[in-house]
């Protein structure tokens, strides 16, 4: 099912929550709404589902304005970040509330709800757990049932709101992998609401970085990684270093020394130039940026060193092999290998 | 030391809960059990009884209804006025229920503004069981309300929109996910309020108008015995007040240990 968000606005008590935003959400994809805590994630995953009705603007559902429609009018399956599973019943109750729940002329007969749910169950790897209750799973298990009990209903959209932020790193990566086979098998449109970019990057079609209750950019992952829309999609998204730079000449300028990086069609003024540790070269020239070693760590397989530059002690962080002859040095000099300039608002 | 207050308040609580209670049915049993029967029989006492249970019958389930809308309003919507409106379902605790009593002979008595056209209408309130009733049900209100909120607030309202995302109305969702999940606080809930509905006695005092096998409840019977110099009989009633303070006493300390977790009670008083 394809969703528009059509210039919605959301306003609670006169705060705006979310000031004209507008999505388009293809059929069939995997879509992250990111960014940080307040920019408006689940308020506008809680508007698409019809728990909360848009200020202005519209929401379509395929063709149809559902935007007055009611939360059970729109079909949708909403896992909610802390399960909301109704703890009085069994792990199959559960997930057939949703059925049974039904009007009687469309409501399966009893032997088919059970036969779905057990099915669904099955989806979730949790057969055998049919009987316990919500509190004798783990938070994992809790999850995967708040999943199956959504799809039992057949959604036209599945929307989930932070659906793994309160697990453990290790069970999180293991659910994410295990939601998008989910999803490729069902091929439901899901929207999900993170705060985790790694998340993000790795688990969806696309993505939408959100900020201040303004969508920032929306893209495939390798769009809004390699080449991101604005300053704060730049910051948020990966690591990165800020400089503040000056293009003259065709070239690149921080604390009145050319660096020695052709600005290709940028035009002359002032910006900031933005990079990211793993996007420069370490080179001996004199027009390049250079920094004195303020201390290094270990990220992963490489070693992040912390430079401090220019007269104002600006923080720049680099990565280096392990074994790089340059970690054991005090002063680096480097050069942005791919970069962004971001002009300063006139 | 530890044993030192134990030891006053147990003596503590023999003085003052346990001697009592002991004299009420050392009282009513004084001239032998046929006795006790007897006036517990007697067709005043059958009337009390009956016109106890009638009350208690109708006030509680209605506060019961107003005590879940009421906690329901609170607790899952934000809305102006919502700190007075807790304020104000406090009160009949805050004023004395003679003073409910009263304002209730204000407001339907032959002076008031009400009170000529209910007459003309041969409505009868006061001195009638309608204004016993009302009497009951205002002060009882707090208690189902007052158990409710805690529990809900705590709840959130998490639980009610996984059930309507999952296409269930309004009804059932009441039903099946909302009343199932506050079932043992509401009942904690009646327990007090039908206690407090039998046993209560300013508020209905005044507004019953004390007739004889027409308008007296238990306790208004009771005093009335006992003002008389019916010992016995008195006490053989009051035996049965006494009997169902115990019994809500009971269930209330298996609600706690069993449910404890599900009550917001025990949490937080
Ligand atoms: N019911 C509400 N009443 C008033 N303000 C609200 C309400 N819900 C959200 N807000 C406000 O709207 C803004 C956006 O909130 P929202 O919950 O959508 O953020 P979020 O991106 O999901 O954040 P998080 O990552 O912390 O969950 C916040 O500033 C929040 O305070
Ligand atoms: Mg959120």
């Amino acid at each position: 099912m394809q969703v528009s968000v059509k210039n919605v606005r959301k306003e609670f008590d006169r705060f705006p929550a979310l000031h004209d935003v507008s999505l388009d959400i293809v059929s069939g994809e995997l879509i992250a709404l990111l960014g940080p805590s307040g920019s408006g994630k689940t308020t506008l995953l809680r508007l698409i589902a019809g728990l909360e009705y848009p200020t202005s603007g519209a929401i379509y559902f395929g063709d149809e304005d559902a935007s007055h429609k009611s939360v059970q009018e729109r079909n949708v399956g909403f896992v909610f970040q802390h399960y909301a599973l109704f703890r009085h019943m069994t792990i199959l109750e559960n997930v057939s509330f949703g059925l049974k729940v039904r009007p009687r002329e469309t409501r399966p007969a009893a032997a088919e709800i059970r036969r779905k749910a057990l099915e669904l169950l099955d989806l979730v790897q949790l057969s055998g757990l049919e009987k316990r209750y919500p509190n004798q799973l783990s938070g994992g298990q809790r999850q995967r049932v708040a999943l199956a009990r959504a799809l039992a209903i057949e959604p036209r959209v599945l929307l989930l709101d932070e659906p793994f932020g309160a697990l453990d790193a290790q069970v999180r990566r293991e659910l994410r992998k295990w939601l998008r086979e989910i999803h490729d098998r069902t091929g439901h449109t899901t929207v999900f609401v993170t705060h985790d970019q790694e998340e993000a990057l790795e688990l969806s079609d696309r993505l939408c970085v959100m900020s201040q209750g303004r969508i920032e950019q929306v893209g495939t992952p390798d769009d809004v990684y390699d080449r991101p829309a604005s300053p704060f999609v730049f910051g948020f998204i990966g690591e990165s270093s800020e400089l503040p730079a000056t293009v003259e000449n065709g070239e690149f300028w921080v604390d009145g020394r050319a660096i020695g990086v052709a600005a290709t069609d940028q035009a002359p003024g002032k910006g900031k130039l933005y990079f990211r540790p793993h996007d420069v070269d370490l080179v001996e020239a004199d027009a390049a940026l250079a920094g004195v070693v303020a201390g290094h760590r270990r990220v992963g397989g490489t070693r992040r060193v912390e430079l401090s530059v220019g007269g104002d002690h600006r923080k720049v962080e680099l990565d280096l092999p392990f074994d790089h002859p340059a970690g054991e040095k005090t002063r680096l000099a480097f050069r942005p290998r791919r970069w962004r300039f971001f002009p300063e608002a006139v | 030391m530890q044993w030192l207050l134990i030891a006053i308040s147990l003596a503590f609580m023999g003085l003052f809960l346990v001697m009592p209670l002991y004299a009420v049915f050392h009282e009513a049993l004084r001239q032998g059990v046929g006795v006790f029967f007897q006036s517990l029989q007697s067709r005043d006492a059958q009337s009390a009884i009956r016109l106890t249970l009638l009350v208690a019958a109708i006030a509680v389930p209605l506060n019961v209804v107003f005590g879940i809308c009421a906690a329901w309003a609170i607790a899952k919507y934000e809305f102006k006025g919502k700190a007075f409106l807790i304020t104000l379902i406090d009160l009949p605790f805050s004023v004395s229920p003679v003073i409910s009593g009263l304002v209730y002979v204000l407001l339907f008595g032959s002076g008031s503004l009400l009170g000529p056209w209910l007459r003309a209408n041969g409505v009868e309130i006061l001195f009638a069981v309608p204004g016993i009733v009302l009497a009951t049900i205002f002060v009882t209100f707090p208690f189902v309300a007052r158990e409710l909120i805690p529990l809900m607030q705590d709840q959130g309202t998490g639980d009610e929109e996984a059930a309507i995302s999952l296409g269930a109305n309004g009804w059932q969702t009441f039903f099946r996910v909302t009343l199932p999940n506050i079932k043992w606080g509401l009942l904690y809930g009646v327990l007090l309020c039908n206690a407090r509905a039998m046993g209560e006695f300013g508020a209905v005092a005044v507004v019953s108008g004390k007739i004889r096998g027409q308008t007296t409840t238990m306790p208004l019977q009771v005093e009335m015995l006992y003002n008389e110099y019916n010992g016995t009989a008195a006490f053989a009633l009051a035996s049965l007040l006494a009997l169902l303070a115990l019994v809500t006493l009971v269930l209330k300390s298996i609600l706690e240990w069993r449910f404890g977790d599900e009550l917001a009670a025990s949490g937080r008083h």
